[in-house]
């Protein structure tokens, strides 16, 4: 699903990645954690195309992303759901018209959209905030509106990027539930994230990242293997 | 739509292509007048009048203007006697010809009026002509000509080089403007660039915007260029045409030439500024 092999990338002062090799594939739940400048950032940028490798190959779904030219960007993207830590939602439209708008960029079908964002709202738990605006809605209902956003189109991957670092815990603790629904439905997701109790206590898969380097890959359920930093 | 949305950069932008619209379009129109009131005067200058000498014989005049047809450089040669020179001065006088009648006698020649076909031949009729026994002198205009052309030329390439850069300073002018609104919306063209938008998803809305601002500024312009141009008409008309014998390139001609022109213009310009602008957003 997503491999890195060998992947370098080094910016004028400092080290993004350092001949990091990964694998993470259909189905899984990984978790990246790290301190700031480690490498995270700089790992789903790659993914993404927002910066080029300097070495290695980076495979999404079998495409290799390093040699992919810009045009063909955006249906790599369109395969990848992404989350952010502070939502990212269009302030201007509304619930429903912000979600709309991921499918309106693939061109789908007027029927189309109206059946599946009423869906992927339903499935985050907001159906009834449809026609609020962003701004209306608490800190976790917007999170949940980006996450119907990243998954109406159905994409194989789900990277979240510090989804739960604006939330009190007990709504962090709903995004992670709701993510790892959207697991068991078979979307793999990629986390990254700085809480450590949430990491502890999910017993996922955790990618340890450190100076440009993958320093530790457990995999373990709670308890067993996994652990932030343990 | 967004034009309606950033109500404050769309007006900016219209009004910076209106006044430079404006500037094009009193360029263009002084232009084609110049053009078209060149071109009229040469035609009073088509023609070389030879004086001929008293003693000229009929045979001789008539040899002359034989000749004269000859040429292909000659429309027509015709005798002008000399009573009928003094009867077209009287005309050309107007209200003043009675001064005319007060001469004891008619101090013209008789002369021959030839028309040319093509104003680059006058060089070779008038040294045809020179050769003629019987002729007194030759008179045409072939330096008032060569200014006229020289100037008409001069002031062509004039307009098109200040039209040309106020092109180029335009599409600067409303890519920056463009440009407010495209920072103002970076957040927005990210988050499009994060979903999956492609580079013209993005950019449609942005080119419709900067097309929509080209339209509105180019009716407006011919609007007011026509208004204004309607009152120069209605102040010059009466007067200095009468004058100088001179019309002014109608209002009609002038407006259904200038909407197309402008409507190219402002588009281009509209949608070059828009494309200009957001560049540097697209890259990645």
């Amino acid at each position: 699903m997503i491999q890195f092999t060998n992947v370098t990338k080094h910016y004028k002062t400092n080290i993004g990645l350092d001949n990091v090799s990964i694998q993470i594939n259909k189905g899984d739940f990984v978790f990246l954690v790290g301190a700031s400048g480690a490498g995270k950032s700089t790992l789903i940028k790659l993914i993404l195309k927002e910066i080029d490798a300097d070495s290695g190959s980076i495979k999404v779904n079998g495409t290799e992303v390093t040699t992919l030219s810009n045009r063909l960007v955006p249906k790599l993207r369109r395969s990848i759901g992404i989350v952010f830590q502070d939502f990212r939602l269009l302030p201007k439209i509304t619930v429903f018209e912000n979600v709309a708008f991921a499918m309106e960029i693939v061109h789908a079908r007027p029927r189309a959209i109206r059946r599946q964002v009423p869906q992927a709202l339903s499935l985050v738990g907001i159906s009834d905030k449809a026609k609020k605006y962003p701004d209306e809605l608490s800190a976790g209902e917007q999170q949940r509106v980006a996450i119907a956003r990243a998954i109406v189109n159905s994409p194989t991957v789900l990277i979240a990027d510090e989804p739960t670092g604006n939330l009190d815990p007990e709504t962090a603790w709903e995004i992670m539930r709701l993510l790892e629904q959207i697991n068991i439905r078979g979307t793999t997701v990629l986390m990254v994230t700085h809480a450590k109790e949430i990491v502890d206590r999910m017993g996922k898969r955790v990618l340890t990242i450190d100076s440009g380097k993958i320093i530790r890959d457990n995999i373990g359920a709670y308890g067993v293997g996994g652990g932030y930093e343990s | 739509m967004q034009v309606v949305r950033n109500r404050a950069m769309s007006l900016a932008s219209i009004f910076s292509i209106m006044a430079m619209l404006l500037i094009l379009g009193v360029s263009f129109v002084t232009v084609v007048n110049i053009g078209v009131a060149m071109e009229k005067a040469k035609e009073g200058y088509d023609t070389i009048l030879i004086h001929l000498e008293d003693d000229t014989a009929e045979w001789q005049v008539e040899n002359i203007i034989d000749t004269l047809k000859g040429m292909m450089e000659v429309q027509e040669a015709t005798f002008l006697p000399k009573d009928e020179a003094l009867e077209q001065w009287k005309i050309e006088w107007g209200d003043y010809g009675y001064l005319l009648d007060t001469l004891s006698k008619n101090p013209l020649p008789d002369g021959v009026v030839v028309r040319l076909s093509d104003l680059e031949g006058a060089d070779n009729v008038v040294n045809r002509a020179t050769n003629f026994n019987g002729v007194l002198e030759i008179k045409y205009y072939r330096d008032t000509v060569e200014k006229l052309m020289k100037i008409t030329s001069f002031i062509q390439m004039a307009a098109f080089v200040i039209m040309a850069f106020l092109i180029i300073i335009c599409v600067v002018v409303v890519s920056n403007t463009i440009k407010l609104t495209v920072f103002a919306r970076a957040e927005e063209i990210n988050i499009m660039k994060y979903i999956g938008a492609t580079n013209w998803f993005i950019r449609g809305p942005f080119l419709v915007e900067g097309i929509i601002i080209g339209l509105i500024s180019a009716g407006v312009s011919v609007g007011a260029i026509s208004l204004i141009y309607i009152k120069i008409i209605e102040l010059v008309q009466s007067d200095v045409s009468n004058m100088f014998k001179f019309r002014l390139v109608p209002v009609e001609f002038m407006s259904n030439n200038l909407i197309w022109i402008f409507i190219a213009l402002g588009v281009s310009i509209g949608a070059c500024g828009s494309i200009i602008s957001m560049r540097r957003f697209l890259d990645t």
